[in-house]
């Protein structure tokens, strides 16, 4: 999924000083999933800035409500008999949430309340994990499922490099060196060989070094 | 001579059989000019070629290939020093021909420290490519006279291939391999990181020459000579892939007062002694970074000095 | 003003120990501040961030959890969950500028009657000293009140 952390809460007042009525939309998707921008995260944000708006005596209106999905034109068409009673819309959902919304209604500003940080998972309760960047060209079968484009600090197709630290990486002691983990299960189905060919250099054109990048399913687009 | 490579001095020396020194060299925070030439008066004669640092442990300094080039200019050779974290496949190919313009001709591909806890933190890293994939890039400009994308290099660049190699980091049985892959892409001559564990140096160089790595290849085992006990304990603890065992700063500890640097030279005098005659050792390179103007001592002590001539 | 000043405080207490208590309390006689306003919650698991800040938003001077003690939650960690909560909520009132002393968490059992009391009294003198909540200090306007 798409993790993404809660901005901070006078990061989020600055952006809606001058607003009396804001909406605040979660989405049900990534962000519900990692308990930063579902029913729950939009109620705590919403009562925290009302809170905050009573402490200055500052009239500030704040409605609730939480879509299916950000990134879908069908949800977010929802909003349509609701938008323009605000001052400003502020979005739970990742980076793409918001960006959908703007383009939904060009006549509203829309700000994110989240940090969209990457693609992972929850490892356990309350902590979660980077491992994949989205390159556009999966090569994890090579590694035994693990990926160093995301996770080596340095995108090292052959490390591990020298500041390999008792299986934690030079950067710090709480992030695994995938490369030592690489080697470690290698070693252990006996598939060290596979480590021993040179790597060539990746092809970035399928990430987002090529530019912004576009999916396009024929079977799938309708005609007219 | 005519399977020469580069034509370095440093390929000459090692060609011809002789133990090799190599020195190394931080360019400065600045555009002091004049202090980098004092260093370099320093190792003048002293050394058969001379790393000079890119932007090392990731704090901004003057740019290796403008610091060999003007090394170049003060007669002495460089060995210059790239890494994969600031610049992608084009700045890379780019700077190559040009330090090669300038009178380059040894190179150090090397992966780069993290920016993390460099001077700029916040920057943005490229990592295009990593080490090994330079090495066998500069290789391929070298010997096919082509760019990575197959184009022809008008004048290709000759140089003598360095890389790096820490036997000590872990996960430690693979460095051997991991070196292996260098000198397949195309390393001629590997420096080591810093030694102190003399008894994994000796496992790692025995497997080196028991897979015939020796034959294909220099090594260079790097030393620093430690100049207190802070600096061994710093070390020991907070460089990872770095291994100081506890009798070296025991050692260093029991030094008399005013005289741990002292002691502190010993030691690497003992291992360069050692590595004269270890099996598969080619030279040493020797990181004495702020201390260039005590490289003349330290070479004269070990009995490495005059340094030979190349033909 | 302070002397005059009776502040509104919100427990939320778990039926199977706090809850208990207060029972226990009142056929002890033992009388604690009529500030408290409990609300009977099946386990302090339920509680909620939200539920703790709703009732600072709606005007609470002080709110507080009491939950099993340590280990004997009834749901295994409920009142752990809910010192998490708490904390959490600390935090947030914390940045908005306000005292993190007006949200706490307690633990006793549902033989503590005196204890019960006790943390009432503790906590109305607490939250008197602090004064009244911020919230309630500023005239409300009118869209705020809606
Ligand atoms: S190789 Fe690319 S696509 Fe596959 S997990 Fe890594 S970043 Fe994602
Ligand atoms: S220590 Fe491991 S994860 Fe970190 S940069 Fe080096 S190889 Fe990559």
């Amino acid at each position: 999924m798409i993790v993404a952390d809660r901005k901070s809460l006078s990061e989020i007042q600055d952006m809606v000083r001058d607003c009396r009525k804001i909406l605040l939309v979660g989405c049900k998707g990534c962000v519900t999933v990692c308990n930063v921008g579902g029913l729950k995260e939009v109620q705590v944000l919403a009562a925290t800035l009302r809170i905050a708006a009573k402490i200055e005596g500052r009239p500030l209106i704040v409605e609730e409500t939480v879509l299916e999905r950000q990134c879908d034109p069908e949800y977010v068409e929802m909003l349509k008999p609701v938008v323009d009673n605000f001052d400003a819309v502020v979005s739970m959902a990742c980076g793409v949430g918001p960006q959908f919304l703007s383009e939904a209604y060009p006549q509203q500003r829309f700000f994110p309340a989240v940090n969209t940080t990457f693609f992972g998972g929850a490892v356990a309760h309350g902590i979660w994990e980077e491992r994949c960047a989205g390159c556009g060209t999966c090569i994890i079968h090579y590694f035994d499922g693990m990926c160093p484009v995301a996770r080596c600090s340095k995108s090292l197709m052959n490390g591990p490099c020298g500041g390999s630290d008792h299986g934690k990486c030079e950067i710090s002691r709480n992030i695994n060196c995938i490369w030592d983990m690489i080697v470690r299960k290698k070693t252990e189905q006996g598939r060290l060989n596979d480590l021993l060919d040179i790597v060539p250099a990746k092809n970035w054109q399928t990430a987002r070094d090529g530019g912004p990048r576009q999916s396009r399913r024929e079977e799938l687009i309708q005609n007219g | 001579m005519d399977d020469l490579k580069s034509g370095s001095n440093l390929e000459k020396v090692l060609k011809a059989g002789h133990f090799a020194l190599t020195g190394e060299c931080g360019p400065p925070k600045g555009a002091n000019i004049a202090h980098l030439k004092e260093k370099f008066a320093h190792l003048k004669g002293v050394v058969d070629a001379v790393n000079l640092t890119d932007n090392q442990t990731a704090v901004v300094r003057l740019s290796s290939w403008a610091a060999s080039a003007i090394m170049v200019q003060d007669g002495l050779e460089p060995n210059f020093q790239m890494v994969c974290r600031d610049r992608n496949r084009l700045a890379m190919q780019s700077d190559i021909l040009g330090a090669y313009a300038l009178g380059v001709r040894n190179m150090l591909c090397l992966s780069g420290d993290h920016q993390k806890f460099g001077n700029h933190p916040a920057a943005k890293n490229v990592y295009d490519i990593d080490s090994m994939q330079l090495i066998s890039l500069v290789k391929k400009m070298r010997d096919e006279g082509r760019f990575m994308n197959d184009d022809v290099i008008d004048t290709p660049p000759r140089l003598f291939i360095g890389a790096a190699a820490n036997p000590f980091a872990e996960p430690f049985d693979f460095r051997i391999y991991r070196m292996t892959k260098k000198i397949a892409a195309g390393a001629d001559f590997i420096q080591t990181q810093c030694i102190y564990n003399m008894d994994r140096f000796r496992v790692f160089m025995k497997q080196a020459v028991d897979m015939g790595l020796t034959e294909k290849c220099f090594i260079l085992a790097g030393v620093t000579p430690m100049k207190t006990v802070g600096m061994a304990s710093y070390m020991a603890k907070s460089v990872p892939g770095m291994e100081v065992p506890e009798s070296l700063i025991k050692r260093l500890k029991g030094a008399e007062k005013g005289k741990v640097a002292e002691e502190g030279i010993r030691f690497c005098l003992e291992q360069i002694e050692e590595f004269k005659t270890m099996k598969g050792v080619a030279g040493v390179h020797l990181m004495a970074i702020e201390w260039e103007h005590r490289v003349p001592e330290i070479a004269e002590r070990a009995g490495l000095l005059p340094r030979p001539v190349a033909p | 003003m302070s002397d005059a000043f009776e502040p509104t405080i919100i427990a939320f207490c778990c039926k199977y120990c706090a809850y208990a208590a207060a029972d226990l309390a009142g056929s002890m006689r033992l009388s604690y501040p009529a500030n408290i306003k409990i609300s009977q919650v099946p386990c302090t698991g339920r509680v909620d961030i939200v539920h703790l800040l709703k009732a600072i938003e709606d005007g609470a001077d002080g709110v507080y959890v009491a939950g099993c003690m340590e280990g004997d939650c009834h749901f295994v960690s409920g009142n752990l969950k809910a010192l998490k909560r708490v904390t959490c909520v600390k935090k947030t009132l914390a940045e908005l500028g306000m005292e993190p002393e007006r949200v706490e968490m307690f633990n006793l059992s549902s033989a503590m009657g005196p204890r019960f009391a006790e943390i009432a009294i503790e906590m109305t003198d607490r939250i008197r000293k602090l004064g009244p909540s911020p919230v309630r200090r500023q005239p409300q306007p009118e869209a705020a009140a809606e």
